[in-house]
């Protein structure tokens, strides 16, 4: 029984296509491709309705506001009405603007955003695509945004979105190696770069009682909050929203869009927070495995996606705690900091690895972060570095 | 139908003689750049080329080359590029024309 | 691998890397490099090395193309001065072709049809770079840091 519930998506695409018994193979291939991607499609924008809603409500509880309930019950239908208005807005394209690259710019951003949600293993057998360099897939794919970013501060012909632009994409180089440099010791482990090999690598319990993920050890441990902080920033979240700071730079790239292009911008932005939190998910979090054996009657797609609305939520809760950092103390955060200790992650798994990733290789992986991570603490002279700024003339 | 080597050898041939006229024809250094990057990129698409149209089973040799070839453009494309903006700064050109004096 | 999609893919990029090599505007011309060289990572894709294409678009488009617009960006003061055109290149360049082509098409032994193969897949990739191409790895890791120690010395500010 519940294996059917669990395959209940996998078996109705497979009912889908067998209306189509009988045509050509290339046919049945396309039908496949269409409905994984109108599912992907149906999933993530709903989901990102939903969040931005919940977003936006969480956000006012956290500041002792209501947020957004006058549409619909409980303000849900706030996201249709959003829709609308962006829909009807003008489209306001700047007279010196370069008008091509300008439109293509969103259109880049969104597609690419789609297209990392693809390889992402969603739960028992539904991975929309699956390919043997499903990882990299994603980074090669992903690292188009940067140029999208860039295209869009080009083409406004504005100094604030040039401004906006040239911070996004610093702060994306930066932290886009420890982003990959975090991923390494996973794959290394696991000795694969497709997702769902990762992703079945993790199942089982140590003990029968604690889940093999790979937060578990303290090279995965490490890695998965470097990962995070990492994706926080590639998807430009406070507080490293600096990019498109509003009280600095208006609103960064951004600025000289309107209507349904700063919607597309918002979406993909989401939808660039989903499929980090989702890879996080699927690398660290064991994917789609359920957390106890008990529990493992439950589908596998909804422990997926509970673990991507926990991730969702932290962003949401850190978006709320946090102001938004100095872009020199996020650029050295990056070089000095996060850099060293990614390197330190692949040689603690590889350390673990070799000391028989038992409860010795576990406790000498530890030594090793822990000793890099002092040594780091006391050279980087954290105290002083990272103090408040003294203010010599504005007193 | 399925094409030959002799359809990927000759669009090699073109993408390498269009970056010839990118590296020939154009005055700014970037578009120089440019042209040598796509004149690799047509080597490695040779290399691609013959290693999937040899007698298999063997080594993959050609990728191997494309792989070390990529990654020796890319660290050709951040000296070159760093040379651009360093010039810049000297004669606050970068059409490569009127760089002919060797006194800096 | 089928003709109709090598023709599509092989006009794309042909297309693209003309527009990269003849476009006025500096910055077009950076993006149409980018779109030219997601034709050639899909030509790559058609002859069944994914990894490469994969790579491909990863070092060209995430890095070489974002450090090509950064570029044009430093040197902004230029952009549009961009009028001498030599055409004694295209000359040349046509000739090149001419030439190439000629004796491509003279070759008898090219024109054969790709035999079957086992999927390359990135573990077997891996384990060649590992095992026997491990000193050609380790002198591209050693060409790049000296390149990134170059590429700063470069372009830092001298001190005056």
């Amino acid at each position: 029984m519940s294996k059917s519930i669990d395959q209940v998506f996998v078996n109705a695409k497979q009912w889908l296509l067998s209306w189509l018994a009988g045509s050509p193979g290339w046919v049945i291939q396309l039908a496949s491709i269409l409905i994984n991607i109108f599912m992907l499609l149906a999933v993530f924008l709903t989901l990102f309705a939903l969040i931005s809603v919940l977003e936006r409500k969480i956000l006012a509880r956290m500041q002792n506001r209501y947020g957004p309930n006058r549409v619909g019950p409980f303000g849900l239908f706030q996201p249709i009405a959003d829709g609308i208005k962006m829909l009807i807005k003008e489209d306001i394209v700047p007279a010196r603007a370069d008008k091509i690259v300008h439109f293509l710019a969103p259109v880049l951003i969104a597609a690419v955003a789609i297209l990392t949600l693809g390889v992402i293993p969603y739960g028992r057998n539904m991975t929309p695509f699956t390919i043997d360099g499903g990882i990299l897939f994603f980074f090669a794919v992903g690292s188009a945004t940067e140029l999208a970013v860039f295209m869009a501060g080009w083409a406004s012909n504005n100094k604030f979105s040039m401004l906006g632009a040239m911070r996004a994409i610093a702060q994306m180089f930066s932290y886009e190696l420890p982003l990959i440099i975090t991923v390494l010791p996973a794959v290394m482990v696991v000795g694969s770069l497709m997702p769902d090999r990762i992703v079945s690598a993790q199942a089982g319990y140590t003990f029968g009682l604690v889940p093999r993920w790979f937060v578990f050890t303290p090279w995965g441990g490490v890695a998965f909050i470097l990962f995070f902080v990492s994706g926080l920033v590639e998807s430009n979240r406070t507080p490293f929203d600096v990019p498109e700071g509003e009280s600095e730079i208006v609103a960064g790239h951004m600025t000289e869009y309107s209507g349904f292009k700063y919607a597309t911008f918002f979406m993909a932005e989401y939808i660039g927070m989903f499929a980090v939190s989702g890879l996080a998910a699927t690398l660290f979090l064991g994917g789609w495995h359920a957390p106890v054996r008990v529990l493992e009657i439950v589908p596998s797609y909804v422990w997926f996606f509970l673990k991507l609305s926990g991730l969702l939520l932290v962003y949401i809760w850190i978006r709320g705690t946090l102001p938004r950092t100095r872009i020199d103390q996020m650029m050295n955060f990056a070089w000095k900091f996060m850099l060293p200790m990614a390197f330190t992650c692949v040689i603690a798994a590889a350390v673990w690895h070799y000391a028989g990733r038992g409860l010795r290789g576990w406790l000498w992986s530890l030594v090793v972060i822990v000793i890099v991570y002092s040594a780091l603490s006391i050279l980087l002279d954290t105290r002083r570095k990272f103090a408040p700024r003294v203010y010599r003339f504005a007193e | 139908m399925t094409p030959t080597l002799q359809a990927f050898v000759v669009v090699s041939a073109a993408l390498f003689s269009i970056g010839l006229v990118a590296a020939l024809s154009r005055r700014h250094a970037i578009f120089i750049l440019i042209g040598i990057e796509l004149m690799l990129a047509a080597a490695n698409l040779n290399f691609i080329a013959f290693w999937r149209f040899a007698p298999q089973p063997h080594q993959p040799t050609g990728v191997m080359f494309a792989i070390f070839s990529i990654a020796i453009s890319a660290a050709e494309a951040a000296v070159g590029l760093a040379m651009v903006i360093a010039v810049y700064r000297h004669y606050h050109t970068t059409n490569v024309d009127q760089l002919d004096q060797l006194k800096g | 691998m089928s003709s109709a999609a090598f023709v599509i893919i092989a006009i794309f990029t042909l297309a693209a890397a003309l527009a990269a090599a003849t476009l006025r505007k500096l910055m077009h011309a950076a993006l149409s490099f980018a779109v030219a060289l997601v034709g050639l990572a899909a030509l790559f894709f058609l002859l069944g090395a994914e990894f490469v294409g994969l790579a491909l678009v990863f070092i060209y488009i995430g890095a070489v193309a974002v450090l090509i617009v950064f570029t044009i960006l430093l040197t902004r003061r230029d952009v549009g001065k961009d009028r001498g055109f030599n055409w004694a290149g295209v000359l040349i360049a046509l000739a090149v072709f001419c030439g190439l082509t000629w004796s491509i098409l003279k070759t008898q032994s090219l024109s054969i049809v790709a035999p079957h193969i086992r999927a390359l897949t990135v573990k077997r990739i891996g384990e060649a770079l590992m095992t026997g191409y491990v000193w050609p790895l380790q002198c591209v890791g050693l060409l790049l840091t000296a390149a990134l120690i170059g590429a700063l010395i470069l372009v830092m500010e001298e001190k005056r």
